[in-house]
């Protein structure tokens, strides 16, 4: 039995279809990443999972039950860290996590779980006087002080600096490690390369891709070189000395329409030394899940507009002055 | 399920009395009213010793700020911050929450008793021939009924919204409640509106019940219609996001 499902579940507003028709799985001792962009229905599709909201059509499992029916068989076993932290302001971290360490049946010592996080300097502050990394920290450690078989963290490092985010992978890979489920939603698709072993890929409501991250980097257009290097090159001079498409992607990410053969590549750093131009980073036969993420959601994308058409525009004033 | 309702009852409380304002409003003011209008004797009471008319008035008065005021404020920030929303994910459930309040509730209201009962024998109040009953009666009617108005607009207005409506309330039922000046005083008019309130209600119980004996009909009847439609009416309208 999966840890977590979610079988062709749609959530409706009024008239708008949050998430319509997604499904996915997730397995003990893994990892599960939701990415999307905002509004895509990453936090309906948790919620439903959480047993907050009532699926329109479609059902959601946890551990085999309905979170909303069995709502009281369920809580016992879930841990969940919300988006906007949802603590009492007046409360220092031990009280919270103490609170929280009674209500459930078989919770983790409140005090190694502080310094777990790395908080103990903090333990007589209270919430309001946490920075925002620091009140990550700790609803983070909330979501696990009931030793739950199933961990929901929203964006679990929004907000936190390097060593904080360090910290939050380091130990969804442990609670991985010890048997339990992980979902995380987030925007930040490097950490979900680091920490996931499965990626679902919503946009818009609908699930647009699912795999592992390497299957992921992997599948997309392979015959291509990816290159960062200074925003605004010459990508027609440069196509026209390759003989290929290069087109820039977003101010400073090239891609090269071309199989990344030796011959190629050094035609490509050939042609940046001449103009001693730096380069950033190469990348070929294989994408960054940026690169699939931005590939699946990118295109005409609503949500997207702005950024699109500043980019239209770019190439437009480029071509312009090319002619 | 006695230890979460206990564990959150205890929190809830530690949270209460570290609040300032909340200290403030439910301890500070009614203790500072007492003592100054016992003392200083500007107020139509009507009586020989205004400390006999004011500890009765008072005493509504806690229990106003605290089963209303104090719990409304909580509540709603609770609600505005997503504290509600987290420990919904966690085994406490919502009766337990409730109950964990009540607990928090009696609990300040007792002490507020213990403190506010100790200054008006110190200022000369005598509890000879006091109904303690019948004045705990309409403790817990109208501790009911503020409790339900409290939790209505917590649970329906955004935070800052319930701050401002429920400190408004609260002067406005000090001056229409009977608390520090007689309903006889109001113009007729206003008397009306005032009688039909829960706050005037309470304090002609307490003013019976600690004073002459005798406790109008018509407040027992309005403190039971607020202690019924009041939290019926927050039950059907409570939002928790």
């Amino acid at each position: 039995m999966p840890a977590l499902e979610v079988d062709d579940l749609s959530i409706t507003y009024g008239t708008i279809r949050a998430v319509d028709g997604v499904s996915f799985s997730a397995e003990a001792g893994r990892v599960l990443a939701l990415l999307g962009p905002n509004g895509a229905g990453k936090t309906s599709t948790v919620e439903a999972l959480e047993g907050y909201r009532r699926p329109t059509s479609g059902q959601v499992r946890v551990l085999g039950l309905d979170p909303v029916s069995n709502h009281a068989a369920v809580t016992p076993r879930i841990g969940v860290m919300l988006q906007d932290g949802g603590v009492y302001p007046g409360i220092r971290p031990l009280e919270m996590l103490r609170l929280l360490a009674d209500l459930y049946p078989d919770a983790d010592d409140p005090e190694a779980l502080l310094e777990r996080v790395g908080l103990t300097h903090r333990r007589r502050s209270t919430w309001r006087h946490l920075s925002g990394g620091e009140q990550q920290r700790l609803s983070l450690a909330l979501a696990l002080v009931g030793r739950p078989d199933v961990v929901f963290l929203d964006e679990p490092s929004a907000g936190v600096d390097v060593s904080g985010r360090q910290l939050i992978r380091n130990l969804v890979r442990e609670l991985a490690t010890e048997g339990r489920c992980v979902l995380l939603t987030t925007h930040d698709l490097d950490e979900a390369e680091k920490v996931a072993d499965d990626v679902v890929i919503i946009d818009r409501g609908r699930v647009v891709a699912q795999g592992s991250p390497s299957e992921l980097m992997t599948s997309g257009r392979s015959a291509e070189i990816r290159f960062g290097a200074p925003a605004g090159l010459d990508v027609a001079g440069l196509g026209a000395t390759l003989r290929v498409l290069v087109v820039e992607e977003s101010p400073g990410e090239y891609r090269v329409d071309a199989e990344p053969t030796p011959a190629n590549v050094a035609a490509l750093t050939g042609w940046l030394a001449e103009r001693n131009l730096p380069l950033a980073d190469l990348r070929a036969g294989r994408q960054r899940l940026e690169d699939v993420f931005l590939q699946l959601t990118a295109s005409e994308a609503p949500h997207d507009d702005a950024e699109a058409s500043v980019r239209r525009g770019r190439r437009a004033r480029r071509r312009s002055r090319t002619t | 399920m006695r230890r979460r309702l206990l564990a959150q009852a205890r929190i809830e409380l530690l949270l209460t009395l570290r609040r300032g304002e909340s200290v403030l409003l439910t301890f500070a003011i009614p203790m500072l009213l007492l003592a100054f209008f016992s003392t200083v004797d500007v107020l139509p009471t009507g009586m020989d010793d205004p400390v006999d008319f004011l500890l009765p008035g008072i005493l509504a008065l806690a229990v106003m700020s605290t089963a209303m005021v104090s719990l409304a404020i909580a509540t709603g920030f609770e609600r505005s911050m997503g504290v509600l929303k987290r420990l919904g994910s966690t085994p406490l459930t919502r009766p337990e929450l409730l109950g964990a309040k009540t607990v928090a509730v009696v609990v300040i209201e007792l002490l507020q008793l213990i403190v506010l009962v100790v200054e008006g024998y110190l200022l000369g109040f005598r509890f000879d021939g006091a109904a303690i009953g019948t004045a705990l009666v309409g403790a817990i009617l109208a501790t009911i009924a503020f409790a339900g108005l409290g939790l209505l607009m917590a649970g329906t207005l955004p935070a800052l919204t319930t701050l401002a409506a429920a400190n408004g309330l609260y002067l406005v039922l000090l001056l229409l409640g009977g608390m520090v000046i007689p309903l006889d005083e109001l113009p007729s008019g206003l008397r009306v509106i005032a009688e039909a309130l829960p706050a005037a209600a309470l304090s002609d119980v307490f003013h019976g019940a600690l004073g002459d004996g005798s406790i109008p009909g018509r407040a027992w009847l309005v403190l039971v219609v607020w202690a019924v439609a009041a939290p019926l009416a927050a039950a059907a309208r409570f939002r928790w996001e």
